[in-house]
Order: structure tokens, then C-alpha cells, then sequence
């Protein structure tokens, strides 16, 4: 931006016009000019679709008269029966492979980031970020053909679970973990990099365990890192529905499904507000998971601004 | 900032915002510059004669449909002949979508030029939404049963099939491949069946499931007022051992996870012909003792961008070439009845139906709407 001087005047020839003492300010927008782009963004691209859903949610339309009226029978329905098994259901998942995933991940994350292989991190990470976002029908596929019915290892599974289906709730607690743990590994590889070697040796020096430093060296400037991994893969293994429906069917109550199946399905049709009034839920579900995190967050962080 | 980097953002701004205004735009009129306004016509001789017709679709040149298959019902055969034949490019979107997905467009694309003309949607999604399409009978109305289509024009069945059940031999072994449902529930051949039936998806969300589960109710005391005992008999097949839930397709069967397939027949004909190819043999059967038959429905958008061409589609399908090529694609055409009197069915292509003894029931309105309900109210529970 130019910034705009007289230049200086020289001698006292002049004496019409008042000499400029100050410089004009240029105009300063700070931060809120820096983040707006973002604002304007999230505000069309997230803010609106959540408005849609709100009001779409309340809306009902009586099929016999055809006339469409506010109600708050749709977010009812969706938190009572079926929906609600469903949604319970959800939760249970994504916790339960959520915290499979941050320790199962986390382990790995450490192993790759202790070992001396430049080469073995790089292809880690990449194949991380691939993995990540692998899911849905392919995914589905794979798992079918390593471990349903007829799957190859399946026949070894089924030695140390006898009683072992792909296409139960078990079922799919083994196959969530394929694409959260890289999500995880891709998320605390960062944080288990900054641990220098020479607090380790300092903790050592100082007369301290492994276990001692991991409790009070390691572990809290982990934290922070490792609580944003598991709430990635919560909400991402909250997210997953194609895989879902591809091995299951609707057996496992998922919330998921059941937004689909109202929404882009082939059987039910009028309910769409019911599945708007669903998403509004997982919406709230989110939500609550962030009241939860972000205190934790700022608590587990804290001592490092100090 | 320096001045490259200004002009930079500003050129980036102009293109995202021109990328964002660029892709809706309002449909330009009918076009036809004729004296008919097709979208109005409710049948060919209406707007002025079949020739007008076809002058008209013509000078239109497109054709926008939806969620139609290449490998479904033999479309992609149909929608290759009609542009060779009448010159009209046609353009599918989203080709593997659901009736849910046709009729959200055509609420949400009125008005636009890439909206769908023409839908192919399951009874559940044509019944309710009447309202959305536009009355028009083809010349052929008469040879559609009652039945199967609104009398007002509004809907009209196209294709549909029976239930069938498909097996893979090979992969069975101490037993014979099922026939019926109640050999599917057998437990002398629990063993042999052990993980190996599926059905097409979720019956809460797929036709062909929530269909499924209509035929096994019907095979075991229910009728098309009580699916209960159609989820019964699944949960049965559950407890057995021998039921996967896993949606069964092309792909799964081939594997070996889901041999047998309780499917539409379209599905399990087309998948036997696919794996004959790969040197798998697979026998498609109607069970006697669940006869379960739909049809899809064909509608043409009240706001279709292409009136024309779409009643010109719409009389496509329904001509004898037309309804030959569903069979072609191991569907029942809906004119399957007029046309064997007729003697206009094509051998060949009939020859790819298995014999069916006894007549199909069509669910109405009512009974698909109680249906949905209870399933979705109790398959995951029974099944969980």
C-alpha cells in the first residue's frame, strides 16, 4: 500500500500553504482484515447449511393436506425409538474405535518417530495421509474379502474369536481403526517430533524412569496433541457411513444410516425433515464433544504458557 | 504488497466469484419457437402428432436424466439406440443415486438447465410426489395394466421383476442350491448355507431389500398388509447362522462372501450373464412360494428444461423396441401382457426371463407407507 507524504518541503519560499508536519496514517485493517476472507467463508459455506438444517428441521409437511407448518415433532421423533438406538449406537462406536485408535495410533506414531529411517517416516506419513481418507465401499470390499464369510484370514480370526462376523458391531470396531490410526499418526507425529532427546537424558540425569518422564515430562506436553487426535477420530469415525452400510446393512443401528436412508434412499420418502432434524442432532452431539474438549484443552495446555 | 501480488488477488477473487455465479443459470424458454408448448401436452397426439413430436425433441438436442445405470435394466443399450436414432445428446447425472436423490432434484433444480427432464423412481418415491410431474399418456397407454399406473398420467410403470433367489453352487457344498424361501430357513441346510445369504442392502433404504423382505413375509403367512413376517424370517436366517448382512453385489458374490442372492431377478439375471464370462454358473429362481413383484415408474419433471424431448423419450421406452430392450436387460416390460397377445415380444430377449407360474400382487400406497414404517421401526432390533 502506498503511503502517502508530501515530500518534504525544502526553504521557506512557500509560505501559502501550512507545512505538513504528519504523516497520514494508512488505513489499518489488523486482524479482523486478515481473518475476514476466512469469516466470510465459514460463513457461507458452514454458517448457512447449519441454518438450512435448523429451519428445515422445525418444518413439516402434512402429507394429506399438503400444507407445510413450523413443529417440533421432527427433533422429537429423532431422539426417541429407532433414532435413538441409532444414535446411541454412533457414539458407542466412535468412542469405543476412537480410543482404540489414538493408543494403538499414538504407539505407532512413536515408534515411527523414534526410529533413525528418514525414508520410513516420509513413506509413513505419506501413506498416512492416503490411508486417512480411505474409506466407504472400497474399504468395505477389502475388509470383505480379508475377513467376511469367505475372507482369507478369516479363517485366523476366527481363532481367537470363534463367534467372529464382519458384519457386527465387532465387525466393525476392526475395520474403523484402518483409516483413524493413520489420521492419529498424522496428527501427534508433529507433537512426538518436538520431544527433544535431551529432556529425555535431563529426566535420566536427573535420576527419573522411563515411567517418570513419560508422567511428568512427555505425557503432559503430549496432551494437548493427543486429546485434538482423539477428537479427529472421533468425529471421524462419527462421520463414516458408506463403509457402514456396505457390511452391515442396517443391522448396526448407526445414526448415519439412518440419515441416508431418509434422505437418499429408495424405500422412505416425505421424511426429509426428520433427517435434516437427525443431522441437526449428530450437530449437537459435535458440539457437546467440543464443550467437552476445549476445557481440557485449555487446562492441558496451560502450564505451557506459564 | 507489491503490485504483482495485488494484481495477483485481485484476478484470483474475480475467477472464484465468476466460477461461482457461472454454474446455475436460468433455462432458457422451450425454444421450440413452435406454435406447441410440449411441456402443457399431455399425450403426442395432443401437442400436434408424433412427426411434430419429434421435430420438436429434435430442435431441443438434449436430454437430461438421472440416476440411471448403464448396467440397470439394459439402460445404457436404450440410451444409446435413442440418440443414435433421433440425434439427442442425453446426459445422466449422477448415474449410481437413488430415488431419494431424482426427487430432491427435481424440488431443488426447478428452474435449472441441467435439471432432470425425466425420473425412473421405485412406487414409494412416484406415489407421494405427484404433484411434481407432469400428466401425459404415451400412445401405448392402454397397454399398460391399471395397476401399474396413475390415472391421471402422472406415473407409469416401466420395468419391473420378481424377487428371485440366486446361487452360486460351487460355493455350496453338502446340498442343493435354494429354490424357495423355505429351503433358505431349513436347518438341515443351516450347515451348508452357513454366512452365505444376503439381500441387496439395507431395507430401510434399498428397493430390492425392502422387497426381499416383502417376499419372505409373503412366503411365510404374511401378506401385503403385514411385512412382520418377512423381518421374522430374517431374524430366523439370523439366528441360524446363515444370513450375512452384507449388501450382496456382482463383486461379493464372485468373491464368494454372499453365494446366494436374494435380489430382483434384473439384478441376479445380469449378474449370471456378467459371471458366466469368468466361468461362474449361476442359477436365478423365483420362489413359488413368495411371489413378490414391483415396478419402477417412469414421470416426466412438471418443469422438465426439455418437455419435448422427454415425452419423446418417454414414447421410446414405451414402443415395442423399447420395452423389448428392458427385457433385453432381464426386466419385465409393464406392456408384458398386451404384447404377448400382440405376439411383438422379441424371442430372444424372453428367453433371458425365468418362468414364473402364478399372478403378482401390487402393493398400493397405503401398504408400502405401513410397511416402510414397520421396517424401519424393527429390522435393526430383530436383526442387531
Amino acid at each position: 500500500m502506498a503511503i502517502a507524504t508530501d515530500p518534504p518541503r525544502t526553504g521557506a519560499a512557500d509560505s501559502a500553504l501550512p507545512r505538513r508536519t504528519t504523516r497520514r496514517r494508512p488505513r489499518n485493517l489488523g486482524a479482523w482484515g486478515a481473518v475476514a476472507p476466512l469469516l466470510v467463508y465459514s460463513a457461507v459455506f458452514l454458517g448457512l447449511p447449519v441454518w438450512a438444517l435448523l429451519y428445515q428441521s422445525i418444518r413439516r409437511t402434512d402429507p394429506a393436506t399438503g400444507v407445510t407448518s413450523f413443529t417440533g415433532q421432527n427433533l422429537t421423533e429423532s431422539w426417541h425409538g429407532i433414532y435413538l438406538t441409532a444414535m446411541w449406537g454412533s457414539i458407542r462406536l466412535s468412542l469405543l474405535t476412537a480410543v482404540v485408535s489414538a493408543v494403538v495410533g499414538l504407539v505407532t506414531a512413536q515408534a515411527i518417530a523414534q526410529s533413525r529411517g528418514r525414508l520410513l517416516k516420509q513413506a509413513v506419513l505419506t501413506a498416512s495421509g492416503v490411508l486417512a481418507n480411505f474409506g466407504g465401499i472400497p474399504l468395505a470390499f477389502c475388509f470383505i474379502a480379508a475377513a467376511g464369510t469367505a475372507g482369507e484370514a478369516t479363517g485366523l480370526i476366527r481363532k481367537i474369536d470363534p463367534g467372529f462376523a464382519l458384519d457386527t458391531f465387532t465387525g466393525l470396531v476392526l475395520v474403523y481403526p484402518y483409516f483413524l490410526i493413520p489420521l492419529m499418526v498424522l496428527t501427534t507425529m508433529p507433537a512426538l517430533d518436538g520431544l527433544r532427546r535431551q529432556w529425555r537424558e535431563a529426566a535420566a540425569n536427573l535420576g527419573g524412569s522411563a515411567w517418570d518422564y513419560w508422567r511428568h515430562v512427555g505425557g503432559p506436553i503430549l496432551l494437548p496433541a493427543l486429546l485434538g487426535g482423539f477428537v479427529l477420530c472421533f468425529g471421524s469415525s462419527f462421520a463414516a457411513y458408506a463403509t457402514a452400510q456396505a457390511l452391515t446393512s442396517g443391522t448396526v443401528p448407526l445414526i448415519t444410516t439412518r440419515i441416508a436412508s431418509v434422505l437418499s434412499g429408495n424405500v422412505l420418502a416425505g421424511q426429509e425433515n426428520l433427517g435434516m432434524a437427525m443431522s441437526l442432532d449428530t450437530i449437537v452431539i459435535c458440539a457437546l464433544m467440543m464443550a467437552v474438549y476445549l476445557p481440557l484443552r485449555a487446562r492441558s495446555a496451560r502450564w505451557l504458557d506459564s | 504488497m507489491n503490485r504483482v501480488t495485488k494484481l495477483a488477488s485481485v484476478a484470483a477473487g474475480i475467477a472464484l466469484a465468476a466460477t461461482a455465479c457461472g454454474n446455475s443459470s436460468t433455462s432458457t424458454s422451450s425454444g421450440s419457437g413452435s406454435s406447441t408448448d410440449w411441456s402443457k401436452s399431455t399425450s403426442a397426439t395432443a401437442g400436434g402428432g408424433m412427426d411434430a413430436l419429434v421435430a420438436a425433441a429434435k430442435k431441443e438436442g438434449s436430454l437430461n436424466v438421472i440416476t440411471l445405470p448403464r448396467t440397470w435394466a439394459n439402460y445404457g443399450k436404450l440410451m444409446d439406440d435413442f440418440t443414435a436414432k433421433y440425434g439427442i445428446k442425453i446426459t445422466d447425472a449422477n448415474p449410481d443415486g437413488s430415488s431419494g436423490d431424482e426427487i430432491t432434484a427435481l424440488q431443488h433444480q426447478k428452474g435449472l438447465a441441467a435439471a432432470p427432464d425425466v425420473v425412473d423412481v421405485g412406487n414409494s418415491h412416484a406415489l407421494p410426489y405427484v404433484s411434481l410431474f407432469a400428466p401425459y399418456k404415451v400412445a401405448t397407454w392402454s397397454d399398460i395394466p391399471d395397476t401399474l399406473k396413475n390415472s391421471n398420467g402422472a406415473w407409469y410403470g416401466d420395468y419391473g421383476g420378481y424377487i428371485t433367489i440366486a446361487c452360486d453352487a460351487s460355493k455350496i457344498s453338502g446340498t442343493s442350491c435354494p429354490t424357495t424361501f423355505a429351503d433358505l430357513a431349513k436347518p438341515a441346510n443351516a450347515a451348508a448355507y452357513k454366512g452365505k445369504v444376503a439381500i441387496n442392502g439395507d431395507p430401510t433404504s434399498a428397493n430390492a431389500a425392502f422387497s426381499a423382505v416383502w417376499a419372505a413375509s409373503l412366503a411365510n403367512g404374511g401378506s401385503l398388509d403385514n411385512i412382520q413376517p418377512g423381518i421374522d424370517f430374517f431374524a430366523k436366517l439370523k439366528s441360524l447362522g446363515v444370513f450375512n448382512a452384507t449388501h450382496s453385489t456382482e463383486s461379493t458374490i464372485e468373491q464368494g462372501s454372499t453365494p446366494i442372492s436374494v435380489d430382483w431377478e434384473f439384478n441376479n439375471s445380469q449378474y449370471a450373464a456378467d459371471l458366466k464370462a469368468k466361468g461362474i454358473t449361476l442359477t436365478v429362481a423365483v420362489p413359488g412360494d413368495g411371489l413378490y413383484s414391483a415396478y419402477y415408474d417412469q414421470a416426466i419433471n412438471k418443469y422438465a428444461p426439455h418437455p419435448a424431448a422427454a415425452r419423446l423419450w418417454e414414447e421410446y421406452l414405451y414402443s415395442t423396441t423399447g420395452q423389448n430392450d428392458f427385457m433385453g436387460g432381464y426386466a419385465r416390460p409393464a406392456e408384458f401382457d398386451a404384447m404377448q397377445t400382440a405376439n411383438t415380444l422379441d424371442a430372444a430377449d424372453l428367453a433371458n426371463l425365468p418362468k414364473v407360474t402364478g399372478t403378482p400382487q401390487i402393493a398400493t400406497g397405503a401398504q408400502l407407507t405401513a410397511a416402510q414404517n414397520t421396517v424401519t421401526a424393527k429390522w435393526a432390533s430383530a436383526l442387531g
